[in-house]
């Protein structure tokens, strides 16, 4: 039993309703359980208002749900999110434009009351991290899409959270900035050994990403498809790789048979 | 540095010389007595007559500016906070911010001299306390509370006190607009100020000065004192750009449209 991976993510029965008893009441989500081992790579996909993003806040505990129950590392969302037990990256980076790239990382050690040289220390560590080294000095408007993204994700990794939530990081970003993102996010998955949900709607993404693709569909939010996605170590090929093509087909179909029973 | 500044100077100077000239001209050649406008020449040549007298007129009503400056500034930002920390604040503060700029200011310059008594600078300070207040206050509180729903998120997910959120969030982002309500302020507390001074306070003042000039038919030392109010309306702007410029260095000067930066 030991050697069973600990549970990172449990969600029982979530149900989420907006505006309940109001015109515009919304069913967000519906009937969810999940559960995401520590240290995997899960990618959540599905057409907008599938309430995707709306899950990866209930678990950031910065909605709550109205049925249900979601634990993380062991706790209520709310004590995880007070103890600070995961990071959270954006489609828009989300940066501060009036502090440099290391103040913009050192954002959270700030708030946890660290001090400047232990703060400056781990701002090194984490620039080296996401290979921004030379640009420790400069402000977010100097900077590429790409390249602010990746001060977004090593702030949030800066206070070493176990989780990084990601929803849509990298939605904004041109294909070729897109694919090398990925593999950067890849090696930091692999260097930290966190675990990771990723809330994306690019089919290949969440493929080349993940070891597990939930699907979801819209009104209400439900999970319709838990596809496991075995394709070993990713490389340079594993995008031209037969067997990614036949995983992107099995979430594609996964996805239509959605809009086909809607 | 010096060949920068003065390049900077050289399209204002061009139109400000080109306008002066026009003015000059066109007055000799439609009325060379100059009795109701005056020549910039002859202006310029009153304002050195009686240097002295409107020396004293300018420090005299430049100190009311200031005071009532500072303390419209104050006030706003001080209210501005208070409301944009507090829901109950907001209630009850913003429409009596509202109803206070709908009064029409400056008529109450002959009521405060009542109260404050006829040569009390006082009612002259009070008058440009509430004519600065407005516009910082509004500006202000769109600067506190214009802030992204992602950036929110963010702080709630590193579990930041509403304190810290004000601190490095609100506060940072509000600074824009509070130097541009600055700028606007600093002309309304020169106007504020000699309008007040036509209906009492010190009898030494720049108001006064131009009443009773112009009462006397003397136009063009009038226009003397109107110059030197002009000049420290210039002077107020352009100290609150460089506050501006100092104050958030991050800004590309780009940004500071409508600031003037040789």
């Amino acid at each position: 039993m030991t050697d069973a991976p600990r549970c990172a993510v449990a969600i029982t029965d979530v149900s989420k309703v907006f505006n309940p008893g109001r015109a515009n009441e919304v069913h967000a989500l519906d009937a969810i359980s999940l559960r995401i081992d520590e240290g995997a790579f899960v990618s959540l996909i599905g057409p907008s208002g599938c309430g995707k993003s709306t899950l990866l806040r209930l678990i950031g505990a910065l909605t709550h749900p109205t049925g249900g129950g979601v634990r993380v590392n062991d706790k209520s969302a709310d004590q995880a999110r007070l103890d600070r037990d995961y990071g959270m990256a954006f489609q828009t980076s989300g940066l501060f434009k009036w502090r440099s790239v290391t103040e913009n990382i050192e954002l959270p050690l700030q708030l946890m009351g660290w001090s400047k040289a232990a703060r400056r220390e781990r701002a090194v560590e984490m620039l080296e991290l996401v290979k921004l080294e030379e640009f420790a000095n400069h402000y977010p408007r100097e900077m590429s899409g790409g390249m602010r993204q990746r001060v977004a994700i090593a702030r949030a990794l800066s206070f070493r959270p176990s989780l990084l939530l990601m929803d849509e990081p990298f939605g904004a970003l041109d294909e070729m900035s897109r694919e090398h993102m990925q593999t950067e996010l890849l090696e930091i998955w692999k260097k930290t050994g966190k675990t990771i949900v990723f809330v994306t709607h690019s089919i290949p993404e969440a493929v080349f990403l993940s070891q597990r693709v939930i699907v979801m569909s819209p009104r209400p939010g439900r999970i319709t498809a838990d596809i496991n996605v075995d394709l070993g170590e990713r490389v340079f090929e594993t995008r031209e790789a037969p067997a990614f093509f036949e995983k992107i087909t099995e979430v594609r179909e996964a996805l239509r048979s959605e809009e086909g029973s809607a | 540095m010096i060949a920068k500044a003065l390049h900077g100077f050289g399209p204002a100077g061009v139109v400000g010389a080109g306008s002066l000239a026009f003015w000059e001209l066109s007055l000799l050649l439609i009325r060379p007595d100059g009795f109701v406008l005056p020549p910039p020449s002859a202006i310029l040549v009153a304002l050195f007559e009686n240097f002295d007298e409107i020396w004293v007129a300018t420090r005299s009503t430049g100190y009311i500016v200031i005071t009532g400056l500072i303390g419209g500034v104050v006030l706003g930002v001080a209210w501005a906070l208070l409301i944009s920390r507090f829901r109950l604040a907001n209630e009850t503060l913003t429409p009596l911010a509202i109803s206070l700029n709908a009064i029409p200011i400056i008529a109450l310059a002959p009521i405060f001299n009542a109260w404050f008594g006829l040569l009390s600078p006082v009612s002259n300070q009070a008058i440009v306390v509430i004519l600065v207040f407005f516009p910082v206050f509004i500006n202000t509180t769109k600067g506190l509370t214009d802030v992204g729903a992602t950036e929110l998120e963010l702080m709630r997910s590193y579990a930041a006190s509403s304190w810290q959120i004000a601190r490095t969030v609100r506060i940072p982002n509000a600074l824009p607009y509070f130097f541009t309500s600055l700028k606007i302020a600093s002309s309304l507390a020169v106007i504020g100020a000699i309008v007040a001074e036509y209906f009492g306070g010190r009898q030494d003042a720049l108001g006064p000065f131009i009443v009773q000039n112009a009462g006397l038919t003397r136009y063009t030392e009038a226009w003397a004192a109107v110059l030197a109010g002009s000049a420290m309306g210039i002077l107020l702007y352009l100290l609150s750009g460089v506050l501006e410029r100092v104050s958030m260095p991050w800004r590309p000067a780009s940004e500071t449209m409508g600031s003037w930066d040789p």
